[in-house]
């Protein structure tokens, strides 16, 4: 007469239960509000990124000439290319015209005098790099008059000194990183740290919340504790991997679009990387907090058993974020990045960066897969044990030893 | 093998250096119902949570049918905890066809389930409502309806008419009488006395985590030494004491309580009691269920500390 169908396996019942979490985190503000938040930011970012590089395409500065002066616009402009400034040259109708315009902030700068010295006009100061500019075409203007007056030709000169340079012998080739890549890089890092980090304190809301509403109880009448662990962080990390999927398309789209993207390729590549490390580093980070929140009987006391963990996991972006961008080759990272409490945010962060030998990411995989099953065993331990102790805290040993 | 039966058979429990279940045994055959009394921290709820499988038993075990109990034997009983708990932030109905799904049934067919149940326990309004903004009396009606939804074949309540007003106890009787007739067993504890005794065909009474006490109502109360009522105006303090086999347990205005020790004839205490003069009132008194339960409670105490 009854309609149930008891012998149903672990399949539905993980199911039923990662169903639960997902229609329910769907239906979260929070939830919805960050991750609309986070797109919109990475879109506005692109386009800040596309308006600045856009602005600097053009030249650093105008300079203008007289007619007395313009013989001087070839060799001036060639100065500053070679010191990296990038400068325009405009030759003005006469001293008095050109004097205004700079007057008017027309013109950077105004090439006065008859040509054989340099004298500039600007309106109150010279810009620090012009005037390196100007200094450097003086000196050489100095440099060559003299060589003109011991009977060399100053072009020759110029010539071998151009083509004189150190032989520089690398023992160990450096990578050439790109801004671009480096921008990718920390991107990719700040995602899978934001992601994880809101994802696994909702593990640990959740199992609270269950355990503060004695809800529970109810459930492990029908589901085991395993199944209800598996199912929460399945449920839950299966909507943290598309939300970030989302906020990375938001970034990558329009990056593809207007054409900032170093590489097709690349950003792909880190894409992938960035779901492989979420996978990984979610289910390993989800089982601690999943397994210590079981501890406590109310959300206040969240904070003080998951802070370990948490400190973990904000360590290694912290140190990440701050030491890549400039440092891209740093040693320590290196190393902390193949440690699994710090793999799953700073080694995509690394690969989105480039350069980082096949071996270490390998390495760190492995040794983080070889890290989880220990994790879940601990985990369904302790949160077994614990999940029906309400009251007081449970301690952390009493957790591991009770059968 | 006849119907099949709940056996609870010498579980132990312990916290550490608590003991909490000291050989707990007992049975609830079909079409029982079967009230479990004790003071608090006696073992009653611990009891109950391994019979569902949230703990696990020391030592004993938990038998359906007569076979260890399984986890897929666990998904036909309805159970309503001590701690009531459900998802303060989720809906009413969508709550409880999850739950209802949870015990294995189909969607569709836990939707059916949940439409009717509301409906019965008079909450079918508050179906959208978020749990946490329903009253206290509804919370529980809902919390009822999660045990009662999925057509368990045992039921284990425990407190089940704790905080309930007087509509939704005669409701949760109902209920119970109901499930019980059709031949479910149905174990609940409670304090309420009155009612344990109005509505259980046997009641169990334990003390620091074992059974000292169970049988059919009427059974324990007959049980131990006879004692009489007699009310006799003209009788005064030392009436009986011509009579060593009997006690004088209690005097209330003209009303005397006496117990007679084994083989004690009533009828030479009725002699003595006429002879006083006139006797209005002479019966057998027969303890009630609160009385039952203080005797055997300090009895114990007194024997073991």
């Amino acid at each position: 007469m009854t309609q149930a169908n008891i012998d149903y396996g672990s399949r539905q019942a993980v199911g039923l239960v990662a169903g639960r979490e997902i229609s329910t985190r769907m239906r979260s503000k929070a939830f919805r509000v960050f991750t609309g938040l986070m797109m919109a930011l990475m879109i506005i970012g692109v386009l800040i990124v596309k308006l600045i590089s856009g602005m600097s395409s053009g030249p650093d500065a105008t300079i203008g000439v007289t007619a007395q002066t313009a013989g001087l616009a070839a060799p001036v402009t060639a100065t500053a290319k070679g010191i990296g400034e990038n400068i325009a040259t405009r030759q003005v109708a006469s001293e008095a015209d050109g004097n205004k315009q700079i007057t008017d902030g027309k013109l950077d700068a105004l090439l006065v005098g008859t040509g054989s010295d340099v004298q500039v006009v600007v309106k109150k100061e010279l810009d620090r790099k012009l005037q390196t500019v100007f200094d450097s075409f003086a000196g050489q203007q100095a440099l060559n008059n003299q060589i003109h007056k011991l009977g060399g030709d100053p072009g020759q000169v110029a010539t071998q000194v151009g083509q004189a340079k150190a032989t520089v012998k690398p023992l160990e080739p450096p990578y050439p990183y790109d801004v671009a890549q480096l921008v990718l890089g920390a991107a990719a890092g700040v995602l899978i740290y934001l992601v994880m980090m809101m994802n696994a304190q909702a593990i640990a809301q959740g199992v609270v919340e269950e355990k503060q509403s004695r809800v529970v109880e109810l459930l492990l009448a029908t589901v085991k504790p395993w199944q209800m662990l598996f199912g929460k962080i399945l449920g839950i990390g299966a909507l943290g991997l598309a939300q970030m999927v989302l906020i990375g398309a938001a970034a990558v789209i329009p990056a593809a679009l207007t054409g900032l993207l170093p590489s097709v390729g690349a950003a792909a590549g880190t894409v992938v990387w960035l779901v492989v490390w979420f996978v990984l580093g979610f289910l390993a980070y989800a089982l601690v907090f999943a397994g210590l929140g079981a501890l406590v009987s109310r959300q206040e006391d969240i904070g003080q058993v998951i802070s370990l963990p948490l400190m973990l996991l904000i360590a290694g972006y912290v140190v990440g974020i701050s030491v890549l961008p400039s440092n891209p080759g740093s040693r320590f990272v290196e190393i902390l990045s193949i440690i699994p409490t710090f793999s799953p945010t700073l080694m995509p962060m690394r690969i989105g960066m480039g350069g980082v030998p096949v071996w270490e990411i390998v390495l760190a995989l492995v040794l983080l897969v070889a890290f989880i099953p220990g994790l879940l065993w601990l985990s369904a331990r302790i949160y077994r044990n614990a999940i029906v102790r309400t009251g007081t805290k449970v301690r952390f040993r009493d957790a591991l030893r009770a059968a | 093998m006849g119907e099949p039966a709940l056996e609870i058979d010498h579980l132990t429990k312990r916290y550490g250096d608590v003991v909490a279940l000291d050989g707990m045994t007992f049975d609830v055959r079909a079409g029982e119902l079967f009230g479990f009394v004790g003071s608090n921290g006696a073992g009653k709820t611990t009891t109950m949570r391994i019979a569902l499988g949230v703990l696990a038993a020391d030592g004993g075990e938990v038998r359906w049918a007569g076979s260890p109990i399984t986890a897929q034997n666990r998904r036909h009983v309805g159970y309503m905890p001590e701690e009531r708990g459900l998802y303060p932030k989720m809906k009413v109905g969508e709550q409880l066809v999850y739950l209802t799904r949870l015990h294995g049934w189909s969607a569709s067919a836990a939707h059916k389930a949940v439409d009717e149940w509301l409906e019965r326990l008079g909450v079918a309004s508050r179906r959208e409502d978020n749990v946490e903004s329903l009253s206290l009396g509804n919370q529980q009606r809902v919390q009822l309806a999660a045990a009662l939804l999925h057509d368990p074949q045992i039921l284990v309540l425990d407190e089940p008419f704790s905080g309930l007003d007087p509509v939704a106890v005669e409701v949760m009787s109902e209920v119970l009488v109901e499930k019980c007739r059709a031949g479910v067993p149905v174990v609940f504890s409670s304090h309420q006395l009155d009612l344990v005794e109005r509505l259980c065909d046997r009641v169990g009474i334990v003390r620091s985590g074992s059974m000292v006490a169970c049988g059919p109502v009427d059974e324990l109360r007959a049980g131990g030494r006879t004692r009489l009522s007699v009310d006799a105006p003209g009788a005064r303090d030392g009436w009986t004491d011509g009579m060593p086999s009997v006690t004088v347990l209690e005097r209330a205005g003209t009303r005397t309580i006496v117990e007679l020790a084994e083989g004690a004839d009533d009828q030479q205490v009725l002699q003595a009691a006429l002879a006083t003069g006139p006797v209005r009132e002479f019966a057998r008194h027969r303890p009630s269920l609160t009385e039952l339960f203080r005797n055997v409670v300090t009895e114990n105490q007194g024997a073991n500390r």
